[in-house]
């Protein structure tokens, strides 16, 4: 978490690098409790079921997992490696489509659906990598906004195979090894986004805290000097942008799983816009920031497009406004700052 | 202290008997829009919706409704499905009703399917989410309904070579499609079919290239807002005459706020609709009064598919004397036939989908105003698509 102190001289490298990966005890509690919502109300104490509503909630809180795993994605390459993107639904998109035209068309088992939509999305991201990662800053962004476009439009077009604007028809739900289907109350997607998610987590985990992490963070402050003591700069950015992809593209796939629908929105900048607004609300070049982001927006957005369906983003939009201003790193960068304050103190 | 007692035993007691209450409820979830770029879309129904429940009252056959509104912020089927999902499993809702946009009402048709839900699709206008839930009714209208018969209609009065030119997306093709079938099965020629790009085209070029092979008429799709207007002033630019070419389309491209933008330029396009706040008759009068007053705008399109959307759910809920079953409601709802403000109208009981009167209109001047005037109408127009379908024997669930 404190990725800002740096090894002192007389420290062995390995025993800091194992030392940043270890678990925080407040990481494990986080993630069992993210089993909690299965619990079915007639197992607590009486006086708590009426208020448990978790167990309603499942469908929304997939969508959450789904949307973390997409964030996750984003800010491996602009959070760790400092590639700002704007384009990086396109990769969503492609993971939608393509778990999508395999369920309709080939065969409808998820896991397996899911490995070719990693693949596929990786292969384009590897690519598409060569031509991104030649430009920085403004010129980046707008790169990577135009490539999210062509590709929107490109599936646009392709009335045939995509379903265009109508979306694409007649995805079949697979069943989970063969006997696990997806039901309407939401359990099994809960459960398989939440698994998958979880496991692409682990190794984002694994990545940032490695010494190829380590190198991208030092690419992405200080780019010339990390070329200075010899390091690959493009390969290691190359290599992380296709993980970003691979693992943007199992979101989208996850997606069209879960609810059996897929159409042009996941590939529309609304979505790459959507993504970044997340980091930045939970706090850019941290996992759990991500995470944070996304549990909030989600939320958030349900919340308020509740109490009144029309204005909803004006909250929102409050919501970053205050977060940009008082928390320029986010809001796990200001809770952060907080603790350390309190600990000084 | 005695006093307090009884209060509290009071009032558990008159909870306990408003408990019960709770299945008097008739419970709708609407699915729209609110928010983002089809937010209009979703107002505009909704106005109606609301205006339905204020003058016939929230009470239908003892039973009183309660409404759910959800937002999906757009296209967003995922969104949709999770929303509808949720109306079922944690807001109990018994129907699902709304949905502007296709993509989401097919996907909401799952879930209809799945949990037995009554659904009433209040404009999206592909032909074939009917059949995606045997509990699923529309009130709208379908894009080949009017498109196919604007064809026919053209075949029919004297022209025999039409350019079409439509946006390069999937209402627009569908539009296309449709009124290529409809015209060539009346005997005319297509002499060229333009795809104009969807955002920020220049008709400019598309409408010389058009006016150069000398068509008897011009078919127009492009979807409301700017682009009715950019079109009108490149149909000046280009001089070209509306006489002797006629200008055709769907009734967005002279919607109340196209013809507005467009004044003069619009006068002698024909479009085709099933319904226009201008159509002359008592009941339509009586509503876009009320509309008015409520609101301060004229009701559209969506407006009307919103209002008899509702017209059907009560009619429904007092056939079946309030009962909710999706079966049931949709049995009511087949074959149900009213007088709407757009005219005559009944819900088909073997597709489920929408029966009505089809108007062609004129723009013209009427006193300072630029109106869509019906002059022709085609009576009792089934969804030409679903026709065919049962020609060929395909199975319509």
């Amino acid at each position: 978490m404190n990725a800002s102190a740096l090894p002192g001289p007389a420290t062995n490298l390995q025993t800091w690098i194992a030392a940043r990966a270890k678990w925080h005890p407040a990481e494990i509690v986080f993630w069992l409790g993210c089993l909690l919502p299965l619990l079915p109300a007639s197992l607590l104490p009486g006086f708590l079921q009426k208020y448990w509503i978790f167990d309603s909630y499942l469908q929304l809180l997939s969508q959450i997992a789904i949307t973390a795993l997409f964030a996750i994605s984003l800010d491996l390459i602009l959070g760790y490696a400092g590639v700002v993107s704007l384009g990086h639904a396109a990769f969503f998109g492609l993971g939608a489509y393509a778990a999508g035209l395999i369920a309709k068309f080939w065969f409808t088992d998820p896991l397996l659906g899911l490995a070719c939509a990693a693949l596929l999305s990786g292969a384009i991201g590897f690519l598409a990598s060569f031509v991104v990662l030649r430009f920085h800053g403004l010129a980046l962004i707008m790169i990577t906004l135009g490539l999210g476009q062509l590709l929107a439009e490109g599936a646009n077009s392709a009335t045939w195979l995509t379903g265009g604007a109508d979306g694409l028809q007649g995805i079949r739900a697979g069943k989970i090894f063969g006997t696990v289907e997806f039901d309407i109350f939401g359990q099994t997607a809960y459960i398989y986004a939440l698994m998958v998610a979880f496991l692409l987590f682990l190794l984002s985990r694994r990545i940032t805290n490695s010494p190829f992490g380590l190198s991208l963070q030092g690419i992405r402050d200080n780019s010339r000097r990390m070329l200075a003591i010899g390091a690959p700069n493009q390969w290691h950015l190359r290599k992380v942008f296709t993980i970003s992809a691979a693992m943007a593209g199992i979101a989208g796939a996850l997606l069209t799983q879960t609810t059996q629908t897929c159409s042009l929105e996941t590939l529309t900048f609304q979505r790459s816009a959507d993504v970044l607004v997340i980091l930045i609300l939970g706090g850019v070049g941290r996992l759990y920031g991500a995470i944070a982001g996304t549990i909030i927006y989600m939320i958030a957005r349900d919340f308020f497009s509740d109490v009144n369906p029309q204005f909803w983003y004006f909250w929102i939009g409050l919501l970053l406004i205050g977060v940009v201003s008082y928390m320029p790193n986010g809001l796990l960068g200001g809770l952060n700052w907080l603790l350390l304050k309190w600990r000084r103190a | 202290m005695r006093l307090f007692t009884t209060t509290i035993l009071a009032a558990s007691f008159a909870t306990a008997l408003a408990l019960p209450a709770a299945a008097q409820e008739v419970r709708i979830g609407i699915i729209l829009s609110y928010s983002g770029q089809f937010a209009d879309t979703a107002d505009q129904m909704d106005r109606a919706i609301k205006l339905f429940v204020k003058q016939n009252g929230e009470t239908v056959a003892g039973k009183k409704l309660v409404f759910f509104r959800k937002d999906t912020g757009g296209i967003a089927p995922d969104v949709a499905k999770r929303l509808a999902q949720e109306l079922v499993v944690r807001d109990k809702v018994d129907i699902l009703a709304g949905f502007a946009l296709t993509p989401n009402a097919l996907a909401v048709g799952d879930v209809s399917a799945q949990a037995k839900k009554f659904m009433v699709v209040m404009n999206a206008a592909t032909s074939i989410i009917t059949t995606k839930s045997p509990y699923m009714a529309r009130t709208s209208v379908t894009t080949p309904m009017l498109n196919q018969t604007l064809g026919s209609w053209a075949a029919k009065n004297g022209m025999k070579r039409v350019y079409t030119m439509v946006s390069d997306f999937g209402p627009g093709h569908d539009g296309e499609a449709a009124f290529h079938a409809g015209f060539k099965a009346g005997g005319g020629e297509i002499i060229g079919a333009a795809r104009t790009p969807v955002a920020n085209p220049d008709f400019a070029p598309f409408l010389q290239r058009a006016k150069d092979a000398n068509p008897d008429g011009m078919y127009i799709w492009v979807p409301g807002g700017a682009m009715p207007a950019a079109v009108g002033k490149a149909i000046v630019e280009r001089n070209i005459d509306k006489n002797k070419v006629k200008i055709m389309g769907q009734d967005e491209l002279t919607g109340e706020n196209a013809i507005k933008s467009m004044g003069e330029a619009a006068v002698g396009i024909v479009t085709v609709s099933n319904y226009d706040f201008n159509h002359q008759s008592a009941k339509n009068k009586a509503f876009v009064d009320s509309f008015f007053k409520e609101y301060g705008r004229n009701p559209d399109i969506f407006s009307i598919g919103g209002w008899d959307g509702m017209h059907l759910i009560y009619e429904s809920l007092k056939k079946t004397g309030g009962d909710t079953d999706a079966q049931k409601l949709i049995d009511a709802a087949k074959g149900m036939a009213w007088e709407s403000p757009r005219g005559p109208m009944s819900i088909d009981p073997e597709t489920r989908d929408v029966v009505q009167t089809v108007y062609m209109r004129r723009v013209e001047k009427v006193g300072d105003r630029f109106l869509n005037v019906e002059f022709d109408k085609v009576e009792n127009v089934k969804d030409p698509v679903k026709e065919q379908m049962k020609k060929e024997g395909k199975p319509m669930q």
